[in-house]
């Protein structure tokens, strides 16, 4: 445990210190800030609904950002044979790695909550402002967000480029994210798959202050399945 | 406690088609320090890999103490420092942070974690340098922070490969004294190409060749095993020119002398040779068929084989790939 606290510090400090992570987060709440700022003045609502439905969709291009060089850069430089050489399993390399990504989408979410605060102050005086609905969102993100890590680190075990690994990253959030885009076309049965299988169809669940087991197990089973594919990579690399 | 530090036995490791190890075995046991030489190419690398525990085997097995590599890796691996060949190092990272990071991961105790860093900035030489990004350091002090980031744990057995390739001599002489002290305590592996390095700090050395072991000795047997040789270097003495063929079958024709091959002259109107001979010593027999033949003897050298002289002559072959 203590070794992958070591592995998410280290991975976490590298990446505040590379122009990168501020240029990732930069933008990312630059657009969630204009999205959020144009539904209260355009449509005159003080709502996080336009927030929230349009984070998803930003963490598609920020997850793998933040996770391209998490793998391919220990391959490239050579210092994978150095963190495989420590007396650590793999799983907990990958965990490691997992955790800083988390945390780094957390720093950048945490710039988010001066939003939900106006919100609550334009509230109107005499109805209370729920809070449910607005944390179910923010444990939504993060679920979500986790998910789309375990699939970010996949593509950034696959190959020594950063580039290859954001790519890959990126179609597999991207397919995640709209996989039940063309639902309503096919039959109903396979629709129902494809929306299960859908992120965004989990965290509207969850946005809606609904918490059901079967959406929190998605997430959780699809963010295992990218760490174990992950795993799998990494300890290919020593054939 | 097992005396065996290093168990390899029959390991056979492929890339794809390339066969790199061939069924290797051998041991050592605890605070030898071992030179581990072979030409490019000879598996040294990937033998150090496997033990590491970086790369799996394709068959065979490592040992280190008691512990199989491949069945409880990260026990083993506690066991052991390890220098890769080109000394990866997290490049943006402060030597003091790079090293704390290190420490953290292999769990060295709270109490006693920034005492270890400090001792191993000292043994390395790095007070100088521990607040400096990695990527400003030069090659040597590199060197010294993957040495460092080695000995932190203070493990049982050091594994290292090439540790002083690309350092000044002044470095490679402090590098080397730094290894010699921590064998002291440890069992050390080192691979080189620096056949010296193997004399002045190692206790034994193991020659692969091709991924299959072909010497295992002390640096004193692999010198003097080789038979001795003599260096002679001839003139004519009525200033006729000389005739290599006849000199050679000359000089093979003295009594004790068992091989004759062509080495340095000194220059035109002279000829090199090098004679090879067993127990009997044939400079009496050499003097008189020189005078026989009416030639001038320039010089007779005795020399002992060095260790380049049983490299080359046991990894025979590869010295051309290596080229
Ligand atoms: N990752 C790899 N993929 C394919 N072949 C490899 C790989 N690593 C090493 N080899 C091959 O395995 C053989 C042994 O290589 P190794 O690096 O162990 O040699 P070495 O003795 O360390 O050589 P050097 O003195 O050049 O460092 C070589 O033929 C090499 O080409
Ligand atoms: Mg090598």
């Amino acid at each position: 445990m203590e070794s992958t606290f070591a592995i998410a510090r280290r991975e976490f400090r590298t990446f505040f210190g590379s122009p990168i992570a501020y240029i990732v987060l930069g933008g990312f709440l630059l657009l969630a800030g204009w999205l959020y700022f144009s539904t209260l003045f355009l449509a005159g609502q003080a709502s996080l609904r336009g927030f929230f439905a349009a984070v998803p969709v930003l963490f598609v291009v920020l997850v793998p950002a933040i996770t391209m060089r998490a793998l391919a850069e220990e391959r490239k430089s050579g210092t994978l044979e150095l963190l495989l050489t420590l007396p650590m399993e793999d799983w907990q390399i990958v965990a490691g790695k997992f955790l800083a990504a988390l945390g780094m989408v957390a720093a950048g979410l945490v710039w988010t909550f001066p939003y939900a605060l106006t919100v609550a102050a334009l509230t109107g005086p005499g109805t209370a402002f729920d809070w449910g609905p607005v944390l179910a969102g923010y444990l939504g993100l993060l679920l979500l967000a986790a998910s789309f890590i375990g699939l970010g680190l996949w593509g950034s075990a696959l190959s020594r480029n950063q580039i290859v690994g954001f790519i890959v990253g990126l179609v597999l959030c991207f397919a995640f994210a709209f996989v039940d885009a063309f639902a309503a076309l096919l039959p109903e049965s396979l629709g129902q798959v494809l929306q299960y299988l859908s992120v965004n169809y989990h965290f509207d669940n969850i946005a809606r202050g609904v918490l059901d087991t079967r959406d929190l197990l998605f997430y959780v089973s699809l963010t295992a399945v990218g760490l174990l594919l992950t795993t799998k990579t990494l300890s290919s690399a020593r054939q | 406690m097992p005396n065996s530090m290093i168990r390899i036995e029959r390991l056979t490791k492929r890339y794809g088609p390339t066969e790199a190890l061939r069924s290797l075995s051998f041991e050592v046991p605890r605070g030898q320090v071992i030179g581990f030489l072979g030409p490019n190419g000879a598996g040294k690398s990937t033998t150090m890999k496997i033990l590491a525990g970086y790369l799996q085997p394709t068959s065979g097995k490592a040992l280190v103490g008691d512990v199989d590599v491949a069945a409880e890796p990260v026990r083993a691996r506690k066991l052991i420092g390890y220098l890769p060949e080109n000394n990866p190092l997290y490049e943006e990272m402060m030597v003091v942070d790079f090293l704390r990071f290190i420490a953290e991961v292999r769990q060295v105790e709270k109490s006693v974690r920034a005492a270890r860093i400090r001792n191993a900035v000292e043994r390395c030489g790095l007070g100088g340098v521990i607040g400096k990004d990695i990527s400003q350091l030069s090659k040597g002090y590199r060197q010294r922070v993957g040495l460092a980031q080695a000995i932190l744990h203070e493990p049982d057995l050091l594994i290292l490969d090439e540790p002083t390739s690309g350092l000044d001599p002044n470095q490679i002489v402090e590098i080397r004294a730094l290894i010699k002290d921590l064998g002291k305590e440890k069992t050390v592996i080192l691979s080189t190409h620096v056949l010296s390095e193997v004399q002045s700090t190692c206790s034994r050395v193991l020659i692969i060749n091709d991924g299959q072991l072909v010497a295992d000795d002390s640096p004193e047997q692999l010198t003097s095993a080789g038979e001795g040789a003599l260096l002679v270097v001839l003139a004519s003495r009525s200033g006729a020119p000389l005739e290599l063929n006849h000199l050679h079958s000359v000089l093979s024709a003295v009594p004790g002398v068992t091989a004759v091959e062509p080495a340095e002259g000194e220059g035109h109107g002279t000829a090199g040779f090098r004679l090879r001979f067993g127990v009997e010593d044939p400079r009496r027999a050499l003097f008189e068929a020189v005078v026989k033949h009416d030639l001038l003897l320039l010089e007779v050298r005795r020399t002992q084989a060095s260790l380049e002289d049983t490299f080359r002559k046991l990894t025979a072959g590869e010295v051309r790939k290596a080229a």
